[in-house]
């Protein structure tokens, strides 16, 4: 198992995370239309391999504020999962569904940030179900923990984790509109152990 | 014109002056900036763990504190710096999330400023300043004229050890 590699482990994992991207998406959607009450569409999302250096500028630059969404996982797999929401979709979000009860200007007060975390909640806890009924794997996400800061900083926390294991990161770029583009991002750490258990899960291994 | 080398995640370079050197959204990574004083050699790494002796792939040496800072001094000797002369600001090795993996990625930030501490002490390179933990990402430019380290972080003045 030692040199199960992930650049050699993601490409049989590939196409399987896009359609557990695709189904997770298509439940966190669904969620979000009914937390904010409105028509939420998606894209179809994107399964992205990347250098670390080309992380930064996926998202707008190393210095683009972004809010982070961060969770362990537990259960017959661990690893961890974060969503990443750029600053002024994050904002857009929560001012949906606080139906403009949020404060004033850019800042994020502390039922913004509570705000925030629920909708980090749903939208990774419809994700991971997706992955565990697909999967037949029993997994348990923790309570959420938020940070807004530098993307660069935020995604230091991922790629640190898959920094053990390569020089690349996966993550999926999911897309939601409703009057307006919100773009999000999935990053799903596993760890060497649990990559093994979700592919022979699936039958691949 | 004097030029800003940029410095990506896992990754290091050699900067002269009057170019300045910067990496961007450090978090859990350090930022390593050391100097000639006097031929004004300067250098940045932003390694991402400590210690590449627990890792089995470890083929990037610019990822590890360990590796990474034994590199750059390396490089830095080659563009005309002398060993002797080199000092070292660090910044960087915040714990982004309250909480974080109960594995041993705990505190990782902590562990990656021991480990460029530990490496630094065993080149006998002095580490005159530092900006290191708390729960926020850093954004470094170091100039190799002067000295000087400049840190921004969102929402708070910019600073200069």
């Amino acid at each position: 198992m030692d040199d199960l590699n992930i650049e050699k482990v993601s490409e049989q994992y590939f196409d399987v995370l896009k359609e557990i991207g695709n189904i997770g998406a298509g439940n966190a959607t669904t969620a979000l239309s009914q937390l904010i009450n409105a028509k939420v569409d998606m894209s179809v999302p994107q399964v992205k391999l990347l250098e670390f250096s080309k992380l930064g500028e996926l998202m707008g630059g190393e210095e683009q504020i972004m809010a982070g969404i961060y969770l362990c996982v537990e259960g017959d797999i661990s690893g961890s999962i974060m969503f990443l929401l750029e600053k002024g979709s994050a904002k857009h979000l929560v001012s949906k569904l606080m139906m403009g009860m949020e404060s004033p200007g850019d800042d994020f007060g502390e039922m913004e940030m509570s705000a925030l975390k629920e909708i980090g909640n749903i939208i990774t806890g419809a994700y991971l179900n997706s992955l565990s009924t697909l999967t037949n794997l029993k997994i348990y996400p923790s309570v959420p923990d938020l940070t807004i800061d530098m993307a660069g900083a935020i995604l230091s926390v991922p790629a640190i984790e898959f920094g053990t294991l390569g020089d690349k990161i996966l993550l999926i770029q999911n897309q939601f509109f409703d009057d307006c583009q919100i773009d999000g991002y999935f990053i799903l750490v596993p760890d060497l152990e649990s990559y093994a258990k979700i592919l022979s899960a699936l039958g691949i291994m | 014109m004097s030029e800003v080398i940029k410095v990506g995640m896992a990754d290091l370079k050699v900067c002269i002056s009057p170019d300045s050197i910067t990496t961007l959204g450090l978090g859990s990574c350090v930022g390593i900036a050391m100097r000639d004083p006097v031929t004004k050699v300067g250098g940045l790494a932003h390694v991402m763990l400590p210690d590449s002796t627990a890792i089995h792939n470890n083929s990037n040496i610019m990822k590890f504190a360990d590796t990474g800072i034994a590199e750059l001094v390396r490089l830095m000797e080659k563009a005309g710096a002398n060993r002797s002369r080199l000092v070292a600001k660090i910044a960087g090795g915040a714990q982004m999330f309250a909480f974080q993996n109960k594995s041993d990625l705990v505190r990782v930030g902590d562990r990656n400023v021991e480990a460029s501490k530990k490496k630094l002490a065993e080149l006998k390179i002095p580490i005159i300043a530092e900006d290191t933990g708390n729960s926020y990402g850093r954004t470094v430019i170091f100039y190799p004229e002067s000295g000087d380290f400049v840190i921004r972080a969102v929402g708070k003045e910019e600073r200069v050890i």
